[in-house]
């Protein structure tokens, strides 16, 4: 296994199937994608495709049936703080405070390192006069800065996000997508992001991956080489939204 | 137990609604529910022309007259003093066994079923194996106190770990914790709520249990104070008197384990605000 210069992650013939009541379920066939160090790459797909399942399977939450995950050449067999899974805001721990939260997988660290490396993903996720609240407290924006905060504090190359914002009101999703995008820039990490919202997608990456209704199998992958902050409204952006819309199969009229 | 009604229907950003006049109803109503009731009791003496059941005016001189002989401080001291006692060795016991048994889910194949057999059995269907295993002493009075607690305990620690959410679980795997960490900073926290409201449910429990248990093997506390007052003389002001006590030290005893559902810590777990 040589490592290829610039690949991050790299999935390789990756196949998934579950064995329930005596049925074998197929969910994910014959995946293959290489995602480049420090990119962000949308993994999209209706509910039930297969998507979440694979971020598993990448995160090594999960076995695979056959093929393989391998990051920065070694093989993926369980998860690994270097590589972080944020799931909606309902992760977070609700016993811990913002920066008991925040400071989760650093506990390692002496407590003056700790306490600068909590002060700064709180400013960065701009959680600033929150520190000792708890999650009951905050809406659910906050939270899920909190989880990307604790996520990004034990500095991992790479993160994974499962439909991250699915459970936010449309405006604080907005948000949301730019405040990632503002983070990665500033953090450089290798972003893979799973989601069944188009927009979304088209939004924020540099590569869209379309999956196929299950079992999960790569339709497409649509390079969006549009720079950030990118114009919803133009003419180049919907070119490339619609060309998703029409590969899902879905006609752009309501 | 937290069951609230609907109440009128306020908007989501509505501010909260004043606080202070609910506080003052929280302590006034039932207060006067009280007053109205003792009213009436003392009513239903009067007309009847009662000679056995007391007034509520015997009933607080019959507690005077404990005071003065200086039995009631040492009645109270002693059914709470066994209650801790079995409660105590209950908890200690109880949570690690429920914890264990949430955790390994074949330990729980095997011993839940026991466990779920004896837990419908009343408590005071084992005073005769108490008697027999410890004869008429305050241990046997202590071991049905701690069979009573020990099963809600064991039941409710068993469903926290249980019910953990996958989500923390991996989230914990995932920052690298070993498996004690792993227990001690996610499993046992998450499980905290439910383990509490066990504890709630148990102390409840025992406190019943402590008045039975004294019934038949101890010659003191409440319990003994109910039975004996009937049995010398047929007392039955200190009767009532002893049943109130009970009452209000075991509405204490709720209200202090009730304080600790309201830590910052834990308070997600009981939805209150």
């Amino acid at each position: 296994m040589t490592p290829t210069t610039g690949v991050k992650v790299r999935i390789q013939g990756l196949s998934k199937a579950f064995h329930t009541n005596g049925h074998e379920i197929r969910v994910l066939e014959n995946i293959d994608l290489d995602v480049r160090d420090g990119e962000l790459v949308c993994i999209l797909g209706p509910s039930g495709c297969g998507k979440s399942t694979l971020l598993n399977i990448v995160g090594g939450f999960l076995p695979a049936s056959s093929g393989e995950v391998t990051i920065d050449g070694s093989p993926v067999s369980e998860p690994d703080p270097r590589r972080i899974f944020v799931f909606q805001e309902r992760g977070v721990f609700p016993w811990l405070t913002v920066e008991g939260n925040i400071g989760f997988g650093i506990s390692g660290l002496p407590p003056k390192q700790k306490a600068a490396r909590i002060a700064h993903y709180v400013r960065l996720v701009g959680l600033e006069g929150f520190e000792t609240a708890y999650p009951q407290e905050l809406s659910g924006g906050m939270k899920q800065r909190v989880e990307v905060a604790r996520a990004l504090a034990v500095n991992p190359d790479v993160l994974y996000l499962d439909e991250p914002f699915g459970a936010l009101d449309s405006i604080t999703r907005l948000i949301m997508r730019s405040e990632l995008l503002r983070i990665w820039e500033a953090e450089k990490k290798t972003i893979l992001f799973v989601t069944h919202d188009i927009e979304e997608s088209c939004q924020l990456a540099d590569r869209v991956v379309v999956l196929s209704a299950r079992p999960g199998s790569i339709r497409r992958v649509v390079d969006v080489d549009l720079p950030h902050p990118r114009d919803l409204s133009s003419p180049r952006y919907l070119a490339l939204r619609d060309s998703i819309l029409e590969e899902i199969g879905l006609a752009h009229r309501i | 137990m937290n069951a609230k009604g609907p109440g009128p229907y306020r908007p989501a950003d509505a501010p909260p609604p004043e606080k202070k006049t609910h506080a003052v109803e929280a302590i006034l109503l039932p207060v006067l529910t009280a007053v109205v009731l003792v009213a009436l009791w003392h009513a239903a003496v009067r007309l009847s022309h009662t000679d056995v059941f007391p007034s509520p005016l015997a009933v607080a001189l019959g507690l005077g007259e404990l005071a003065r002989k200086g039995v009631l401080g040492i009645y109270v001291r002693d059914s709470l003093v066994r209650v801790a006692a079995g409660y105590l060795l209950a908890l200690v016991l109880g949570i690690p066994t429920g914890i264990a048994l949430g955790w390994y889910s074949g330990a729980a194949r095997a011993i839940n079923p026991v466990i779920q057999l004896l837990r419908p059995i009343s408590p005071l269907a084992w005073i005769p194996v108490a008697i027999v295993l410890f004869g008429v002493t305050n241990s046997a009075a202590i071991f049905l106190i701690f069979l009573a607690s020990f099963f809600p305990i064991v039941v409710a620690a068993m469903n926290g770990v249980r019910n953990v959410p996958s989500m923390f679980l991996h989230a914990g795997r995932n920052f690298g914790l070993s498996a004690p960490a792993l227990f001690s900073r996610v499993i046992f926290p998450a499980a905290l709520p439910r383990v509490l409201t066990g504890l709630r449910v148990a102390l409840g429990v025992a406190w019943l249990v402590v008045v039975a248990a004294e019934m038949i093997a101890v010659n003191s506390g409440l319990g003994y104070l109910v039975i004996d007052s009937r049995n010398a003389g047929k007392r039955y002001d200190l009767v009532i008197a002893a049943m109130l006590l009970i009452g209000l030290i075991g509405l204490a005893l709720n209200l202090l384990v009730g304080r600790i559902e309201r830590l910052r810590a834990v308070r997600w777990g009981f939805n209150v605000p």
